[in-house]
């Protein structure tokens, strides 16, 4: 394990799921028209008038048990520095077995060939910036930061409030948590 | 750029592999993994947003030419750093395909009229030779000007010295007015825009007729957000379950239309159960023992007839909003214009508030400051004073309240006889009529009495399909604008500059405005060449620096105090200079001097009132030809009760016509089969289904509400115009 744990909180409560943070990403990122990289899942259950919502800006879960990287047959899914799960798109080939692999739909192929996903925004988080869905965002729902820093932002939401992450019973470990 | 063949990659980078851990090693290569950078930053020009009218400040980032992204200015009060998404997508604006491009004339060849590409001094020549002809023939006060947008500045000057005071937008009569009334009549105060509400301090906040969240200004929903992420209890009364309500500690689906006798209600239960601030309403108001009186039978019983809502959750979310006062607000909201009888219905509202000991407190309303600017004063020398007062309503109609002119009622001066005198001539910047006065087929016809009507806009429209001439306006992204001071909790002075220069042959509104006057004889108007001149001398007549705002794009001032407990003085600019229970003035206007719950017509058997709201990604029908924001949400869909669709026979994505009580058909549009609204109103979001094929993306995506608002409901206060009163019945469309 790396000295740093990079995860994502996402406060349930507080997102109206604008997009702001999936246009904010495509536009950093230059993600080709008709593909994203985050997404937003709005989920209503109940029926009228007893009726409750979630709504998730979701993304590539950044696993520390990552499917999509065991499963990469060349090295090109790898897992960097603070536990960020990257492509090297110079090895990919575009066999797609990440794909397969990830229980979170979080890939896409790029129109260049090769698979394309989140990645923390690692050339800003390098920087000392926030990755730009979460600087964008204007419910300030989204937190970024490091697990094993117990001061940090995501660290402290997650002593402090009920969290969950998408799919426990995977096993892969995401690193992007959900407060309920 | 194409991707490297694979042999090559072994030889490329090495640089940066030191960073990474082991794990990165595999089986062929000894080239480490790149930090995957998309070097998107560019050159940061700050300036102002105009995807909506709120105006965030922004940074774009220019590479190459070419805007890469928008990001929030941390320096600017309005969005402090965070963008929302339409203002994130400005880009697809700019980059528009369908852009206008060059100016445009109607002309005829052989019977057959089409628009040809004319130079911008044909254009501009031909416009002020017909505008000197209307000045001439039936004076100048016979032009209007339909202005929405902060570029229309320019115009409103232009049209000002040129003789007319018929200028007026749809944000008036068609959306905030009856609001705005409301509020002045009873603490004596338009809200405006940004609305004085202290959010992020709330501990209580109730929504009756807000989407917020859905409708997406950037600050307000930054401090709804804020105020939900402290615990702060939510209150949505909406027949939809909005995405506040999805927030809400009580969710009340009220039936459409009874929203006043709610609101008569929840005074009733804070009068009655003593829950409301006595000290604030002795020392502050008027009138309080007549509405006791009043509201003495209005209990939650007899609004539970009306709304359809359970008396008990009437009393429990009085009792909740009551437990926070003074920092519990009930949201003014913005598009107020429903049922004709909104100003009182605002009223409610705004005596709700007072109840609440809200007005002018920390966590309710808080009073505004502005920094001030000092005006251009050529403005007022040059040109004309108009001879005739505003022509906006019918010969001999009053509506008492309110003194901003109406914009359907320029509309409808334009056919003969209706108003004091005719309208002859438009000038549209920024609007698109068709979509936001109700009634189309009334706006089509009363264009054809015109003598001249002018579209300036970025992009087609339904609206300009009409114009004799089209003026392809740049967009905000590549033009100066005026200065902008807002008033608002931290005042600020803001400035619009170009992030890149105007693309085609379109120009900034100051341009066109500036080279219209000259052929007017008003060149005087406008004695500069360039407009940071212009700007420059009036920064600093402000006290301002204007290299200061090109670098920032904005300069913050201090707000002053605002609430009594940063220890002002509550003063009113009501007759009687209190907050005014009991209203003076609409008693002898011969209008309720108590609000008064009137039925409203409900929808007949198999029909459904139709209501419409916003998306988070567009405003109104201006950003659904936007790509970018178009890979979020490209078309709208009907918003049907599931219990209902069962009983219809339609499916979730089933595509329906939608058809109301005139006859109007809009669609086909698809069916979003849901819990989340009543059983006697759809919902649509508003802005889709245009038919102008030159908006290549938007063009047959969903349908048009307004194209269903035929039918309105006068406000008798302000002459706006409530438009929830139509009804539709769903016909599915087999393809």
């Amino acid at each position: 394990m790396s000295a740093i744990r990079y995860a994502m909180v996402v406060d349930t409560r507080r997102c109206v799921g604008c997009n702001a943070c999936v246009l904010a990403c495509k536009s950093e990122n230059d993600v080709p028209e008709g593909y994203c990289r985050d997404w937003i899942v709005e989920e209503v259950r109940g029926s009228f008038p007893n009726l409750t919502a979630e709504i998730r800006s979701e993304r590539c879960n950044h696993c520390s048990n990552a499917p999509c990287v065991t499963n990469c047959p060349t090295g090109a899914s790898h897992i960097a520095d603070g536990g960020i799960v990257l492509v090297n798109d110079e090895k990919c080939t575009g066999c797609k077995a990440c794909m397969a692999a990830c229980p979170y739909d979080a890939r896409y192929v790029h129109p260049e060939g090769y698979v394309d996903k989140c990645t923390f925004c690692i050339h800003r988080v390098k920087d000392g910036k926030d990755p730009a869905c979460v600087s964008i965002c204007p419910t300030s729902t989204l937190h970024f930061g490091d697990l094993n820093d117990s001061q940090s932002d995501v660290s402290q939401l997650l002593q402090s409030r009920k969290s969950k992450v998408k799919g426990p019973e995977t096993g892969c470990d995401p690193n992007l948590f959900f407060l309920t | 750029m194409k991707r490297r063949e694979f042999l090559q990659v072994a030889g490329g980078t090495a640089a940066g592999g030191a960073l990474f851990s082991g794990l990165t090693t595999n089986w062929w290569g000894i080239d480490a993994d790149p930090i995957p950078d998309p070097k998107t930053d560019g050159k940061i020009v700050p300036s102002f947003c105009e995807l909506c009218f709120w105006k965030c400040g922004i940074n774009a980032h220019v590479k190459d030419g070419k805007v890469t992204k928008i990001v929030g200015s941390p320096d600017h009060p309005l969005s402090r750093g965070k963008l929302c998404p339409r203002g994130t997508g400005g880009m697809g604006l700019l980059y528009d395909p369908d852009r206008l491009k060059k100016p445009l004339m109607r002309k005829e060849v052989d019977g057959k009229q089409s628009f040809q590409e004319v130079s911008w001094d044909e254009a501009l020549g031909f416009i002020a030779k017909k505008m000197k002809k209307v000045a001439k023939e039936h004076g100048p006060e016979s032009l209007a000007l339909f202005s929405h947008g902060f570029g229309g500045s320019w115009f409103k000057s232009v049209i000002k010295a040129y003789g007319s005071p018929n200028i007026g937008a749809p944000s008036w009569a068609q959306c905030k007015g009856p609001r705005d009334v409301g509020f002045d009549l009873t603490v004596g105060s338009y809200l405006g825009s940004p609305e004085p509400i202290d959010m992020p301090n709330a501990r209580c906040i109730t929504l009756i007729g807000s989407h917020l969240g859905e409708n997406m200004h950037n600050t307000q929903v930054q401090d709804f957000a804020e105020a939900v992420g402290r615990g702060a209890d939510i209150i949505v009364v909406d027949p939809r379950y909005s995405v506040a309500a999805g927030k809400a500690k009580h969710w009340l689906p009220i039936k459409p239309g009874t929203d006043t006798a709610l609101l008569l209600a929840w005074m009733h239960v804070l009068i009655k159960e003593g829950l409301f601030d006595r000290d604030y309403i002795t020392k502050y108001a008027i009138g309080l023992d007549k509405l006791t009186k009043y509201l003495a039978d209005k209990t939650p019983e007899w609004a539970f007839t009306k709304t359809g809502l359970e008396p008990e959750l009437i009393r429990a979310s009085a009792r909740t909003m009551a437990a926070a006062r003074p920092a519990s607000i009930i949201h003014p909201g913005r598009h107020a214009t429903w049922y004709g009888n909104d100003a009182d219905r605002m009223r409610a509202v705004a005596m709700l508030n007072a109840l609440l000991g809200s007005w002018g407190r920390r966590g309710g309303y808080y009073l505004k400051s502005k920094m001030p600017l000092a005006k251009y004063k050529l403005h007022e020398k040059v040109g004309r004073k108009p001879n005739r007062p505003v022509a906006d309503r019918a010969k001999g109609a009053v509506y008492p309240f309110g003194g901003v002119n109406l914009a359907h009622g320029f509309r409808d001066a334009s056919f003969p006889g209706y108003a004091e005198y005719d309208i002859k001539a438009w000038i549209v910047y920024g609007t698109n009529l068709m979509q936001c006065l109700p009634d189309r087929k009334k706006t089509e016809e009363a264009v054809q009495h015109l003598d001249l009507m002018v579209a300036i806009d970025v992009l087609p429209a339904e609206i300009t399909g009409w114009a004799d001439v089209i003026l392809p306006e740049c967009t905000y992204l590549e033009r100066h604008d005026d200065l902008w001071a807002a008033a608002y909790s931290e005042p600020f002075v803001a400035m619009r500059q170009p992030v890149v220069k105007p693309m085609y042959d379109s120009k900034p509104g100051w341009w066109i405005a500036k080279e219209l006057a000259k052929r007017l004889d008003l060149g005087g108007l406008f004695p500069w060449t360039n407009p940071e001149e212009y700007l420059r001398e009036r920064a600093s007549a402000s006290g301002l620096s204007f290299d200061e705002l090109k670098a920032k794009g904005v300069i913050r001032g201090k707000g002053d105090p605002g609430t009594i407990e940063d220890g002002i003085e509550l003063s009113f600019g009501t007759p009687s200079g209190k907050i005014e229970l009991y209203s003076q003035q609409m008693e002898e206007a011969g209008l309720d001097p108590i609000p008064v719950y009137r039925a409203v017509p409900e929808p007949p058997p198999g029909s459904f009132r139709l209501l419409f709201g916003r998306s988070p990604v567009h405003t109104f029908g201006r950003t659904t030809n936007n790509r970018m924001l178009g890979e979020i949400k490209a078309e709208n869909e009907v918003w049907v009760n599931a219990r209902v669709a069962k009983e219809l026979g339609l499916q979730h994505g089933s595509r329906v016509m939608v058809e109301n009580q005139d006859g109007k058909k809009a669609g086909p549009i698809k069916v979003k089969v849901t819990q989340r609204i009543r059983h006697d109103c759809v919902y649509m979001i508003h802005g889709f289904g245009h038919d102008n094929k030159k908006l290549r993306f938007a063009y047959g995506k969903g349908a048009s509400d307004s194209d269903l608002v035929s039918k309105v409901a006068i406000d008798p206060a302000v002459g706006s115009t409530g438009m929830n009163v139509n009804f539709v019945t769903l016909e599915e469309v087999m393809s």
